[in-house]
């Protein structure tokens, strides 16, 4: 019996140090673009939109750049839904970060993202990210990739730089991600059409969300004078 | 007392697995150790990965390490003779397998991808309801 338990001991204290090692072993983050600002501050912006100011659907995703449904999602579904509902002025999409805590580089990407987007460029710099996704994988301090994925999308440089140095955007992927938790946002990518958490039984395609803004806008056109509302 | 020796460590063992996954849903670590498949992020990233406001992993750990505080309790000298202990080890198992169970679904049917911890926790469950069910049957608790 006191055998087994030198046995239970010993196996327990290997255990430990394998975890141990294994949380140890997953890397460092690299700049203050990385991690949460120590106050946050509403600037007014409420994320990069795709799509006509007077489509009668809005879709909000909040995503996480290091999530790999978000990537999977934007480069497999995303053109068909740009195609059939963005592009024909039905849907509105807006972008909103939502970093997830077990993401070592997801607030670095998304800071990133930003400050391409400052200079214009941030659909490019999003898809760069998404379709370059492989950095995701590796657990390795992505910042020198992101630089050349940044050169790619077509920012300039020094300003980036800056940029991410600065931690320029920290504040407002924070409120972001803030305003995601209030509204109970719980994975990536979650969804809201005009307002209303969208809830699927599986990872949604661009049929769903065809559905979806279909039945919306057959539900506002029998009710004149209202605005399309989320019934999935 | 074999049965529940086996159980105890196998529930060692399912705590670390468990233990692992919970701290990396609360962000310690970096990107999680699951091979270049990256089944490990998608379901943990998942809006599946949350169950009742906790991470799944977090019940992983409830669980497993209930079994273990159990068998060890079973292995005193006074308990080794009850089989009310084998029952209730049995029953905590079957909870803990028909949970995985519900996972797995998700896994395969739902989320479609396959988290390697996730595999491991599952058969370590299973191994622990099939070693329940042996030593049941093998009167475990009533001839030692």
């Amino acid at each position: 019996m006191n055998r087994f338990y030198v046995v239970v001991g010993v196996v327990a204290v290997v255990l430990a140090v394998a975890v141990f090692a294994l949380l140890k072993s997953g890397g460092g983050a690299s700049a203050a673009a990385a991690g949460p600002p120590p106050t946050v501050v509403d600037d007014g912006f409420r994320g990069y939109t795709l799509g006509s100011e007077t489509a009668p659907v809005e879709i909000t995703e909040y995503l996480d750049y290091e999530c790999p449904v978000c990537a999977t999602f934007t480069t497999i579904q995303m053109p068909t839904i740009k195609e059939q509902l963005i592009n024909t002025g039905r849907v509105r999409w807006r972008f909103r970060d939502y970093p997830l805590p077990i993401h070592k580089y997801s607030r670095f990407a998304a800071h990133a993202v930003q400050c391409a987007g400052a200079q214009g460029k941030f659909f490019q710099m999003q898809d760069q990210l998404f379709y370059h996704h492989q950095w995701a994988q590796t657990g390795k301090d992505p910042a020198s990739l992101f630089r050349d994925l940044a050169r790619a999308a077509g920012v300039d440089l020094n300003a980036y730089d800056s940029c991410m140095e600065k931690g320029q955007f920290a504040a407002r992927i924070e409120f972001s991600r803030q305003e995601g938790d209030q509204k109970l946002v719980d994975g990536t990518p979650t969804f809201f059409a005009n307002g209303t958490k969208l809830t699927f039984r599986r990872l949604p395609g661009s049929d769903d969300f065809k559905a979806v803004v279909d039945s919306m806008i057959a539900h506002a056109s029998r009710r004149p004078g209202r605005q399309a509302s989320a019934t999935h | 007392m074999r049965y529940r020796q086996a159980i105890a460590l196998l529930a060692l063992v399912g705590l670390f697995v468990a233990l692992y996954l919970w701290l990396h849903a609360l962000g310690f670590g970096g990107a999680i150790k699951c091979g270049a498949s990256g089944g490990c992020e998608t379901v943990q990233t998942s809006p599946w990965a949350v169950f009742l406001g906790l991470p799944v992993a977090f019940y992983g750990v409830v669980g497993y390490l209930a079994i273990l505080i159990v068998a060890l309790m079973a292995l005193r000298p006074a308990a080794l003779t009850k089989k009310s202990w084998s029952v209730t080890l049995l029953g905590l198992a079957t909870l803990g397998v028909l949970f995985t169970g519900y996972l797995t679904y998700l896994e395969l049917f739902v989320i479609h991808a396959i988290c390697r911890w996730c595999v491991g926790s599952a058969v370590i469950i299973a191994a622990i309801w099939v070693v329940a069910v042996w030593g049941l049957r093998r009167n475990d608790g009533t001839t030692e």
